[in-house]
């Protein structure tokens, strides 16, 4: 290869790299930014600088019915998926036993299913079922795709630990409760929040499945589906702003937690 | 996101087997105390959920898709293949377009995709991980927002489409099919959906792409270095085919999603770019046809299921599982 061509790729690689990163954020410049727009319904063509969204992003009750529906569904989702997703994530990393074949399998499967069939075949078994659909049933949704994103999660994180520390404690005549609860439990937390973390989000976001099941109930993102045609205003903008700002700082602080953590003792 | 690769069960399953098979509960690896019982206990309120909500619905699915009747009379439960042939021959061109909107998407992605993950792993330096931030941190925000914003971005007065008409890339993409003939807008057209498609899915390809990348042993590409070979030599006998699983990976987490996409083309496409989604959603919403609706959802899952096992035929199962 010639000089130049080997001084030359390198910053093409970085320039193609940085374009990727523009491409990525171009949409957020424009969510962000139209959050400022000084206009009602169509918030499409920039009228000019105003902080009145900002101000009354509060004021629309449907909108904010919507996100307080998607929080609450969030957090009970992510409240069941957590539970039962840590546990089958810590009897496949801590336990050898027949059937842990059939486990994994059923716990990728939901993950390599595409959203539309996820969603189809719950409204199917609801119908068969005589279920009205609401709450309930986009909770049970939510929580049973999360379940398989938490276990996944939480068995990456929790694999190679040095488990001989739950031995020790036990040899020092600690009981299997205390164990669990001043060894185990504070070795595997991080992995736990981070999966939470993710199921929330996983959740709060989900359109396609929620689009199935959801009944008369009005999510934040089936709110914006259903509002697009006849316009949004920038105070939808705002809302994705300030989700954008919300998880920005969570997964900020939950590094900073984890440094902070790691920092006394080994691992 | 740190999600297995996609497939990897069919391995892990035969390797779990094997392990139980020789070795048993007191093996080598981690044994803890406690009665075997332990980790069905563990497991069983989880799988419980994973089996009324994931296969007992897709049983559901499979019975409502061989049913007969309308939604005014009743359906009832019967075998009646023909509504997979009927689903096949009138959705034929959506199931068509979605496997290609898909295919480009992912080729598409993994283009934009692989340099960057390759720039944070070997360039990133100490903003490794700020970098691989910036990645994941869009995806934070809707991503129903985020696809409106490229409706915004893509508009017909906007700065982007005319740009695009200037540097005559119009006539590209009119060249290839992408735009119908004459067209002077990117909105309701192929490259609109496609690119929505790529945007939305591009993190899917670039985080297993990276774990891959960032695994691999820095010394194997200075011992390639040592032996004289040239930057893209050691990069394509070296890194290349480390790299492979996490580009089987990504393409499989990007092409499984786009192919079932239907909020894309609804927003950023037009009627020439209906998918195979937005078919399934008409058919159970609006003609409430539920058997129609059903059976289009099973070929959907089976095509899926049949272009996982070929590619990883073609590329071997053994990346599969890595």
């Amino acid at each position: 290869m010639s000089t130049i061509a080997r001084r030359l790729a390198p910053r093409l690689l970085d320039a193609w790299a940085g374009v990727a990163l523009l491409y990525l954020f171009t949409p957020i410049f424009v969510i962000v930014a139209f959050s400022f727009n000084d206009a009602r319904r169509f918030n499409v063509i920039w009228q000019g600088f105003s902080l009145d969204a900002w101000r009354h992003w509060t004021d629309s009750e449907p909108l904010t019915d919507a996100l307080t529906l998607s929080i609450k569904i969030a957090a009970l989702s992510t409240l069941a998926a957590t539970v039962l997703g840590s546990l089958i994530a810590l009897a496949l990393v801590r336990h050898r036993f027949t059937g842990s074949g059939v486990t994994n399998l059923l716990l990728v499967l939901p993950l390599t299913t595409p959203e539309v069939v996820l969603g189809s075949s719950l409204l199917s078994l609801f119908i068969d079922l005589g279920v009205s659909r609401g709450f309930w049933t986009i909770v049970a949704a939510h929580a049973m795709f999360c379940v398989s994103y938490v276990a996944v999660t939480v068995k990456a994180r929790i694999r190679g630990f040095d488990w001989t520390l739950e031995d020790a404690a036990m040899d020092l005549g600690a009981s299997p409760l205390r164990t669990f609860r001043t060894v185990t439990f504070p070795l595997i937390l991080p992995g736990i929040v981070a999966a939470a973390l993710l199921s929330f989000a996983l959740s709060i976001d989900d359109f396609i499945i929620t689009f199935f099941n959801s009944g008369n109930e009005q999510t934040f993102p089936l709110y914006i589906y259903s509002q697009q045609r006849r316009g949004l205003g920038p105070e939808v903008n705002v809302v994705a702003t300030l989700i954008l700002l919300v998880s920005f700082g969570l997964a900020v602080s939950s590094i900073f937690v984890q440094r902070f953590r790691a920092r006394p003792g080994p691992r | 996101m740190p999600t297995r690769p996609a497939g990897t069960h069919r391995g892990t399953h035969r390797g779990t087997q094997r392990a139980d098979d020789t070795g048993g509960a007191d093996g080598s690896g981690p044994s803890p105390r406690g009665r075997r019982s332990t980790p069905y206990l563990l497991i069983s309120p989880g799988l419980v959920v994973l089996g009324l909500l994931f296969v007992v619905p897709l049983g559901s699915l499979l019975v409502t898709s061989l049913k007969t009747g309308s939604f005014a009379e009743g359906f009832e439960t019967a075998v009646r293949l023909r509504n997979y042939s009927d689903a096949l021959s009138e959705s034929w061109e959506p199931i068509k377009r979605s496997f290609v909107f898909a295919l480009v998407a992912t080729v598409a992605a993994g283009a934009i995709g692989y340099p960057l993950a390759y720039v944070i792993a070997f360039r990133g330096g100490r903003y490794k991980n700020v970098l691989l931030g910036l990645v994941v941190l869009p995806f934070f925000t809707s991503f129903l927002m985020r696809t409106l914003a490229w409706k915004t971005i893509l508009s017909d007065s906007g700065s982007i489409t005319s740009a695009f008409d200037r540097l005559h890339l119009l006539s590209l993409f009119e060249f290839l099919h992408l735009v119908p003939d004459g067209s002077d807008r990117l909105l309701q057209t192929n490259v609109s959906v496609i690119g929505g498609l790529t945007y939305n899915f591009l993190p899917f390809m670039v985080l297993p792409i990276y774990v891959s990348l960032e695994k691999i042993d820095r010394r194997l590409v200075e011992a390639a270095r040592d032996l004289y070979s040239g930057a893209f030599r050691a990069f394509r006998t070296v890194v290349l085919p480390l790299s492979i699983p996490g580009v089987m990976a990504g393409s499989l987490l990007t092409f499984i999603p786009a192919a079932g996409d239907f909020v894309n083309a609804e927003l950023l496409g037009g009627p020439q770019q209906t998918m195979v989604g937005n078919r399934i959603q008409s058919r159970f919403f609006e003609q409430v046809d539920y058997p129609a609706a059903a059976s289009l959802s099973f070929v959907l899952m089976a095509l899926i299921l049949i272009g996982v096992l070929l590619y990883a035929r073609l590329l071997g199962t053994e990346e599969l599982t890595g």
